[in-house]
């Protein structure tokens, strides 16, 4: 078996650019746009081309883009569902499940 | 390869109008959703009902669908000789639920997608960046505290000469870093699926599942640990040997503590910038009056204590 391959822990030490997170992501930039605006992630730095988002904001995005997607709702609708599964899932985890 | 009967996936009859697919699509993917369900095989059936929808709600491709026939489930299939589907473009993750993995019979039908049509449609080359593909990775509370490996068997659907779609199975020799907490995604670069006229393949995504633990919960980085202690190391204080992740420390328990009192073990989580703490949290026991003596402890207690614990529900 081969060495094991390099991956990225998507953790808040990682740091994208706007142009990173639209290409992980497969999103126009208009998009990110969006989700900053409803309040779903919040960029480090005050100006769009300063932008930095950690790892846990490419989860985010990408969870509530999947959200909008499957369910066909709009984002704040997909923004409302992502709290409630977050919290559903801490919830669970403070119980020990 | 097995012929798969989209109606019967979405529980519909076959001359379902798009309205009723709709609904049903709605309906089976609030209840799969990886992210909502509860169920145990819900990602796959997810993908399935994803699939299913993707033909049925496309009215040319649930045309050419059509035209197969009733055949049982499962059946043994081959598309026939004659069979073509020329399909309009579809742009990245703008397919169906969980697009870019499908089945074998799709792909045999349908040519997998967009950005693979030039190999087929004849219409010259297609440039499309490749889907990014997810899996779950499970992980014990102890993997991701020291991190681990993990060899991943990812299924990828190769194109010989002809465009026809062969499935291949592929071993991935991973590193899941130290620190990983329950929710967190990894990224494997590259590890999706190939891109179509040169351009690059997409990206692995792992989610990462800590599996319950007999002792810890797990909140973010924290760790959380309900600790046993009798009723005189909590009235007394004491010194005990606690569990953490990283073996066992001394934690000195405060006199007069009483049960549900929190206390923190510092940087005791998971590892990570800040680290984690470990809160252990007192749970005093009652020790059993099961013997005369022990009974008239308690009375001893009871008497040179004169506590009522029930004092501030009175007043």
């Amino acid at each position: 078996m081969s060495d094991p391959i390099d991956v990225d822990l998507l953790d808040e030490t990682l740091q994208f650019t706007l142009a990173d997170i639209c290409r992980i992501c497969g999103v126009q930039e208009q998009l990110v746009v969006e989700i900053v605006e409803e309040g779903i992630v919040e960029p480090l730095g005050d100006d769009r081309p300063y932008w930095r988002f950690t790892g846990i904001a490419v989860t985010r995005i990408q969870r509530v883009i999947k959200l909008q997607h499957d369910f066909d709702v709009n984002l704040p609708g997909a923004a409302l569902a992502l709290e409630l599964l977050e919290e559903i899932d801490r919830l669970k985890r403070a119980l020990g499940r | 390869m097995e012929f798969k009967d989209y109606y019967a996936i979405m529980g519909v009859a076959r001359d379902a109008s798009p309205d009723d697919i709709k609904r049903a699509y709605r309906r089976l993917a609030r209840k799969f959703h990886p992210d909502v369900s509860k169920e145990k095989d819900a990602e796959e059936r997810f993908k399935e009902i994803g699939e299913a929808y993707e033909v049925l709600r496309d009215p040319e491709k649930r045309a050419a669908y059509d035209q197969l026939g009733k055949r049982p489930a499962g059946e043994e299939f081959r598309p026939p000789p004659d069979w073509q589907f020329d399909f309009d473009t579809e742009s990245r993750g703008g397919a169906g639920a969980g697009a870019g993995m499908h089945s074998d019979f799709f792909e045999q039908l349908f040519g997998g997608l967009g950005g693979l049509r030039g190999a087929r449609g004849g219409r010259g080359a297609f440039r499309s960046r490749g889907f990014d593909t997810t899996a779950r990775v499970e992980v014990t509370l102890e993997e991701a505290f020291r991190g681990t490996t993990r060899t991943l068997s990812i299924q990828r659907v190769e194109r010989d000469k002809d465009g026809r779609a062969k499935p291949r199975t592929q071993q991935l020799n991973v590193r899941i870093p130290a620190g990983v907490a329950d929710g967190q995604q990894i990224r494997v670069p590259a590890q999706g699926e190939p891109g179509a006229g040169g351009e690059a393949p997409g990206d692995l995504f792992l989610e990462i599942h800590v599996l319950p633990h007999r002792w810890f919960r797990l909140e973010g980085r924290d760790v959380w640990l309900d600790l046993p202690v009798a009723p005189w190391e909590a009235a007394l204080g004491d010194t005990v040997r606690v569990p953490t992740l990283a073996g066992r420390v001394d934690l000195k328990i405060p006199k007069g503590s009483q049960t549900d009192r929190q206390l923190r073990l510092k940087g005791r989580g998971l590892p990570g910038s800040p680290p984690g703490d470990q809160f252990v949290v007192l749970k005093i026991v009652v020790p059993p009056a099961d013997t005369p003596e022990r009974e008239a402890l308690y009375r001893e207690l009871a008497a040179g204590t004169q506590m009522n614990p029930r004092a501030a529900m009175e007043s």
